[in-house]
């Protein structure tokens, strides 16, 4: 038998109308007791309304040393944000 | 504090033309104050600093429930027992917080446990004194969780993400457990003379083992250098304490008590109060395992490990059951 139970990831949704948010971790045998663990460990008082758990070896991730080529297009093509553009004050609010 | 013996790598702090481009960078981004996370690049040094010093607090957090579990079932009043009960759990979910951000740096949890129970990992050695009556959970929460909440309020500026994560969900639960301790001390001290003089009798065995939480003094502090340049630490040994002793003094005096300390005197220059030393000869004692209580507290960890292992493997059977029922 492994050493460890497996990890789950646990998100929490704050309340209605936000999204779900990852607050951690912990080590759980099956979803159902990664969902009570998660109860116990991260929603003492009044966290959330919701939670989820996902496996920790389920998560992909984006590669930090690719940070630069990953997100800088958004940065150069300073057209993607409404700034770039001048509209004259008379057209009004747009 | 919590980590009160975190061997820094021995060498020195470097200077930046001693630091590889990679080392350069990386120090660069902690002084411009930008959080490390996990799969971030980061020198070895900083990875074995940051698993000592904050598995060393998860153990801290987790044999810290033993002096006031101890107190659960003999607690005066209903509702004590309840606030007790709330607080030692809170003191389980903390060690569980900081054993997660201690495994985002590649630890297994399993390792860090063996590390505890065979006595080679080290916790706080305030947890290695005695809870001897009701007055001392009073003074438990109030000087424990009050110096552990000076030392994590600063901690949380820290500069690896989890770890800093999980100082901030932390701090917001800490401030309860100071206050049900200090509301304890109130009640005690406006209580019978025997009741005072059980309040008094508990600050005074209490009061210079939390001052020894936050660790040898500067002067003597070998380690701390490097944990400050990497911002792991960041405040002083000596920095924390005279902190605490300033905001803890008036709250004696509020309750009516006497400051175990005939040195403890307000500098009206600085706002500072002066104190004396504390026995570090007994501090190193404690840490090397020979305080009043190490072998009781790591039996007692080591009897709930043994006697727990059918029921987490039990856990573990059931769930490998149904997954093959489901395929």
């Amino acid at each position: 038998m492994a050493k460890d139970w497996p990890l789950w990831e646990i998100f929490i949704r704050g309340q209605y109308g936000l999204s779900h948010r990852h607050v951690g971790s912990l080590h759980a045998p099956d979803a159902e007791m990664a969902v009570l663990n998660a109860r116990d460990v991260y929603t003492r008082r009044n966290e959330g309304v919701s939670l989820w758990v996902v496996k920790s070896a389920d998560v992909t991730a984006s590669a930090p040393s690719r940070k630069g080529p990953m997100f800088d297009p958004s940065n150069d093509k300073t057209y993607r944000h409404p700034t770039f553009f001048d509209i004259p004050d008379d057209v009004g609010s747009m | 504090m919590y980590a009160q013996e975190v061997k820094s790598t021995g060498k020195g702090v470097k200077a930046p033309e001693e630091m590889s481009v990679q080392e350069r960078a990386f120090q660069a981004r902690i002084d411009a104050g930008e959080k490390i996370e996990p799969k971030d690049w980061m020198p070895d040094g900083y990875r074995k600093n940051l698993v000592r010093q904050i598995s060393q607090h998860g153990h801290s957090e987790v044999v810290g429930q033993l002096p006031e579990g101890n107190w659960i079932t003999r607690a005066p009043t209903l509702e004590r027992k309840a606030i007790l009960l709330a607080k030692v759990q809170d003191e389980a979910g903390h060690g569980l917080y900081l054993y997660s951000a201690a495994e985002t740096l590649g630890v297994s949890r399993a390792d860090l446990i063996d590390d505890l129970l065979s006595g080679k990992a080290k916790y706080s050695s305030i947890f290695n004194y005695p809870t001897l009556n009701w007055a001392d959970m009073g003074a438990v929460g109030w000087l424990v969780d009050g110096a552990a909440i000076v030392n994590q309020v600063a901690l949380q500026r820290t500069s690896y993400g989890p770890y800093s994560r999980a100082m901030v969900r932390i701090c917001k639960e800490e401030s309860f457990h100071a206050r049900q301790g200090f509301d304890i001390m109130m009640k005690m001290s406006s209580g019978t003379a025997a009741q005072k003089a059980m309040a008094q009798d508990a600050l005074n065995r209490l009061w210079w083992p939390a001052l020894m939480m936050f660790g040898p003094p500067d002067a003597e502090s070998v380690h701390s250098a490097q944990s400050m340049a990497w911002k792991i630490k960041v405040m002083t040994n000596d920095e924390g304490r005279q902190k605490f002793v300033d905001q803890t003094i008036p709250q004696i005096e509020y309750l009516g008590l006497e400051v175990p300390d005939s040195a403890a005197k307000l500098n009206r220059e600085t706002g500072h109060y002066s104190y004396s030393d504390p026995d570090w000869a007994e501090f190193f004692a404690v840490l090397k395992g020979n305080g009043p209580c190490n072998v009781d507290r790591l039996r007692a960890r080591n009897i709930a490990h043994i006697e727990g292992a059918w029921f987490r493997d039990g856990l573990m059977a059931h769930a490998q059951k149904q997954q093959l029922a489901a395929e």
